[in-house]
């Protein structure tokens, strides 16, 4: 279980070493989330068209280890862009990863850019 | 460890162990407390709510566990016989003996029977305990069977009197009261509101019979028939009930000569010790100042300083005021004193109000100076006694015109606000809660509401009388504080649900961005996205299939998430009702799909472990079969179970078989602010359980009857009656009425029981907006539940009819692969996900 939470590190935008090509932005609900496998991660992404952002996190809820978090919905706190784990509705901030109703570890967090009307996702390897 | 031995399990023998068990150093002492009666200590003052509920669970202290958590020993249907001061033993009835370093009486009183010629006959009770009301209720449909008008007598008019009163009106007998006094309740009402009270009484159904002095009880074989008062002077009654007041049970310190007083009771000084050090009295058994005090709240206080007296407190005693000010309600009729309720000229000024058209009366009575109050009598609306009192306990001034402390509504009203009481100010003198008490739970964080302040202090837990003062002090305090006391949905909508659902429907808002943009801000979260979707659903039944992102997990899946992230599937099967072919087709997909599988409390076949991406199939072939969705995952009509009734019980009046399937496939799909349940039983033996349901149905002779606002869970509740005796379209009428209403109405997550205890009025509220029509609304609520009824669809039938719908529930969006983080090991010839990392520790399986 360790393991497998320690695949998922936050990638900063300049440490992005693959920009991978996930799928078409029609692919993805309107301010909502969809699952992206890549080699063997799996990586929540969220279209959020109300700020007309896109945003990228582990897919692993890090409170129970269970795949769900793109299918959790998506809001703000006082601003901050945060995803709902559908389990048990602990929120996370979408930008910095950080628990915000609560005090689990923060979860990975990584950069979307959009091209071609194309989703890629920033990694380090 | 020394012994404490309580004889005594009524309310203030309970008392005395919930008050000791919670000082410090109680570990050190074991206490071991006998009762006579069979059950565990109730609540007495609220005895005539047995009637109505017949629940003696309701009326319960605290339950036997609570005893047992505790550490003690609670002895039942035992009597006490003897106590041997010189050894500190007492024996029991069945000739045990026990010892005891310290001993507790806390064996209340007894009813008073005068001696009346005949009272010994059959039909003649007393008003006091669980057993006695069981007794009147077999006796009372023994003499209705014999004679349909049969009347009931209650002997005595004073406070348990009339409270008997109602007892016998609600066991459907013509109720009579008789008193000696020329007037009722005399020790505690004045003759102008007593006649007040007596107009009321009447213009409700009671028969009330003053200055009469019972000669004998007439009768024949062994049966009351009557009661004589003088020459032709007679009523015809077939039950009398005694409520002619209460001597005290003190037995015990007569045979072990205790000082008694000359008519009764055992002497006690102001630590409750009485003749004997190590022996103490409390409630209405001990005779402190000459007095026996027959109310609860000093009952309690005597309780206290017992517990602290024993536990080496010796600075704990009793004041020598003791305020017998009582506020309660008698028939639905609000009856209250306080202070001096009746006062000689010499001491002060009287002011009274009096209205007998609303029967109506209010006298306060002022000081000579006319600076303090003194006390008052208030009869049909004591909204004010709270105020009252509190102004009457702490001296606090009182206008310069004090009868606008009593006359009707002036703006403000003439008290200001609670928070002006002083700290010190007693709200609840049952459990002997100070308003700084209240105010500071809230004021140092550890409370945010009232729930929170009520369980924290047990304030208005016992009698319930100061609830509206604890209620106003919470909210002026959270006020005071710059906390909002409005219950707003969250951060994005300044609104309650209710008011939200009348902006969605008056402007006629389809998207939640478009109602955000109206009147919200921000983003929207996981807490006003459901709702909103939710009042969507239940305006324009929209299913989530129209905006899935903005719908919890289970809503946008159709399923319920279970906790490794897989689902689980339940197609209805209305009332219950399944051929053997059905269940073929359900045991072929349940093995196809290797799902675990079980039978849901709502009798129905629940699915477990299905991954997202097999949904779509699952649900297909379901389909195909002619299953629907069963709405286990909504937030709207699960099942309405039902027993066989008449279709095969050899019990059962009504087909509530078919009655079931009717109504569960009339409000199935209905989305509403929590999930809702229903039952129909066809006979009162009620095995479907639908008392325990938001809607229940209960055939009698003559039709239905319904019951609504019952619920199982964490806070069961049982169903109230909204009507008797009505047929099936009478039944779904007024469903479809209360069903909209709750729909409009209740807060999100608020189940219909939770909705009930908060309207306004209650059941007696919603009776007069779902039958009588007092808001001229009826047309409107049928007109939508039709409406809704009529725009009904499978929600999973256009899930899977609809390609881009059933998207959602391919687990990646980039490939056909399976989520292969799941793992799921045996459980008794099926399967079940590994455990939790944290919980395996533990486990037992």
């Amino acid at each position: 279980m360790e393991e497998l939470l320690s695949k998922y590190k936050t990638v900063k935008t300049d440490d992005v070493k693959v920009w991978f090509k996930a799928a078409s932005v029609e692919a993805f609900p309107i301010d909502g989330g969809a699952c992206v496998k890549y080699k063997d991660l799996q990586i929540a992404v969220f279209n959020f068209s109300r700020l007309n952002m896109w945003y990228a996190c582990q897919n692993l809820s890090p409170e129970k280890q269970e795949m769900v978090l793109s299918r959790g919905m998506l809001g703000d706190q006082k601003g901050t862009p945060k995803i709902a784990c559908p389990l048990h509705k602990k929120t996370f901030s979408l930008e910095t990863g950080e628990n915000l109703n609560g005090d689990l570890d923060p979860i990975a967090i990584y950069p979307v850019k959009i091209e071609n009307n194309f989703v890629y996702i920033g990694f380090s390897e | 460890m020394k012994k404490v031995i309580v004889v005594g399990n009524g309310m203030v023998g309970y008392k005395f162990c919930e008050k000791f068990v919670a000082k410090e150093g109680s570990e050190t002492y074991k206490i071991t407390v006998f009762g006579e009666e069979p059950r565990p200590a109730y609540d007495r003052v609220h005895l005539s709510e047995f009637f109505e509920s017949q629940d003696a669970k309701a009326l319960e202290m605290a339950p036997r566990s609570w005893y047992e958590e505790n550490n003690i020993d609670l002895v039942t249907d035992v009597r006490i016989t003897d106590i041997h001061r010189s050894k500190k033993t007492v024996t029991s009835a069945n000739e045990k003996e026990y010892e005891y370093d310290y001993l507790v009486l806390a064996t209340g009183s007894s009813a008073f029977v005068p001696p009346i010629k005949g009272v010994e006959k059959e039909g003649v009770f007393v008003y006091r305990t669980i057993e006695d009301l069981e007794g009147m209720l077999a006796y009372a449909v023994k003499v209705k069977a014999e004679n349909p008008n049969a009347r009931a007598a209650v002997l005595g008019g004073g406070l348990l009197g009339l409270e008997a009163g109602k007892a016998a009106m609600d066991m459907g007998l013509e109720p009579h009261i008789v008193e000696f006094a020329p007037k009722l309740m005399p020790r505690q009402l004045d003759s102008r509101s007593s006649q007040v009270l007596q107009l009321k009484l009447e213009s409700i159904g009671l028969n009330i019979h003053l200055s009469k002095a019972t000669n004998q009880i007439l009768g024949d074989d062994g049966f009351i028939t009557g009661m004589e008062f003088g020459e032709d002077d007679k009523l015809d009654v077939e039950m009398l009930i005694i409520s002619a007041g209460i001597r005290p049970r003190d037995e015990l310190g007569k045979t072990c000569d205790l000082e008694m007083g000359v008519r009764g009771g055992i002497v006690v000084n102001n630590k409750m010790q009485t003749s004997d050090s190590n022996i103490f009295a409390i409630g209405e058994v001990a005779l402190y100042n000459q007095m026996i005090y027959g109310l609860v709240a000093p009952g309690y206080d005597m309780a206290e300083i017992a517990a602290s007296q024993i536990m080496g407190n010796e600075e704990a005693l009793m004041p020598a005021e003791i305020d017998m000010s009582t506020k309660l309600k008698l028939i639905g009729v609000d009856v209250a004193s306080f202070g001096e309720p009746f006062m000689p000229a010499s001491k002060g000024h009287s002011v009274i109000f009096e209205n007998k058209t609303q029967h109506l009366y209010k006298r306060i009575n002022v000081s000579l100076d006319g600076k303090s109050l003194l006390g008052g009598i208030l009869v049909g609306d004591a909204s004010d006694y709270n105020m009252l009192h509190q102004v009457f306990l702490n001296g606090m001034a009182i206008p310069e015109d004090p009868a606008q402390l009593i006359l009707p509504a002036t703006e403000g009203g003439a008290f200001g606000s609670a928070l002006d009481l002083p700290d010190e100010a007693q709200i609840c003198s049952c459990e002997n809660v100070s308003k700084g008490q209240i105010c500071g739970a809230i004021k140092d964080g550890s409370c945010e509401d009232l729930a929170g302040v009520v369980a924290a202090t047990k304030a208005s837990t016992s009698c319930g009388g100061c609830k509206p003062m604890v209620t106003d002090l919470v909210t002026e305090t959270l006020k005071s504080l710059g906390k909002t006391v409005k219950n707003v949905i969250c951060e994005h909508f300044e609104y309650s649900r209710q008011e939200l659902y009348g902006i969605v429907k008056a402007k006629k808002l389809t998207s939640f961005n478009e109602v955000l943009d109206a009147c919200g801000t921000g983003q929207g979260c996981e807490t006003c996205k459901p709702v909103v979707s939710s009042i969507f659903a239940s305006l324009y039944n929209d299913t989530p299939n129209k905006e899935d992102v903005t719908q919890d997990t289970n809503d946008k899946f159709l399923a319920n998430i279970q906790r490794n992230g897989t689902y689980s599937v339940v197609p209805r099967i209305a009332g219950g009702e399944i051929t053997p072919e059905n269940l073929i087709v359900l045991g072929r997909i349940g093995k196809k799909y290797n799902l675990y599988t079980k039978i849901t409390g709502g009798a129905r076949i629940d699915f477990f472990g299905a991954e997202l991406n097999d949904l779509p199939a699952i649900w297909k072939e379901l389909i195909d079969a002619g299953f629907e969705s069963g709405h286990a995952y909504g937030k709207s009509l699960r099942t309405v179970k039902s027993c066989v009734g008449s279709t095969w019980c050899r019990y059962g009046l009504a087909e509530s078989i078919s009655f079931a399937i009717e109504l569960e496939n009339r409000y199935k799909g209905l989305r509403s602010p929590h999930k809702i349940k229903g039952g129909v039983s066809g006979c009162i033996r009620e095995c479907a359980e639908a008392r325990g349901k938001d809607f229940g149905i209960i055939a009698v002779e003559g039709g239905w009857n319904l019951y609504v606002g019952g619920n199982g869970g964490a806070t069961p509740r049982h169903a109230q009656l909204l009507a008797e005796k009505i047929d099936n379209e009478t039944v779904i009428k007024y469903l479809d009425r209360y069903l909209v209403y709750y729909i409009q109405t209740a807060a999100p997550l608020m189940r219909t029981a939770a909705w009930l205890d908060k309207l306004e009025g209650g059941i007696e509220q919603l009776k007069k907006v779902v039958i009588e029509d007092s808001l001229n609304i009826v047309e409107d609520l049928e007109k939508e539940m039709q409406f809704l009824v009529d725009a009904y669809e499978c929600e999973w039938k256009q899930a899977i009819e609809n390609e881009d719908a059933k998207k959602r529930f391919n687990h990646f969006v980039n490939s056909e692969d399976r989520d292969d983080n799941l793992v799921f090991v045996p459980l008794r010839d099926q399967k079940m996900p590994k455990l939790w990392e944290k919980d395996v520790k533990g486990a037992t399986l």
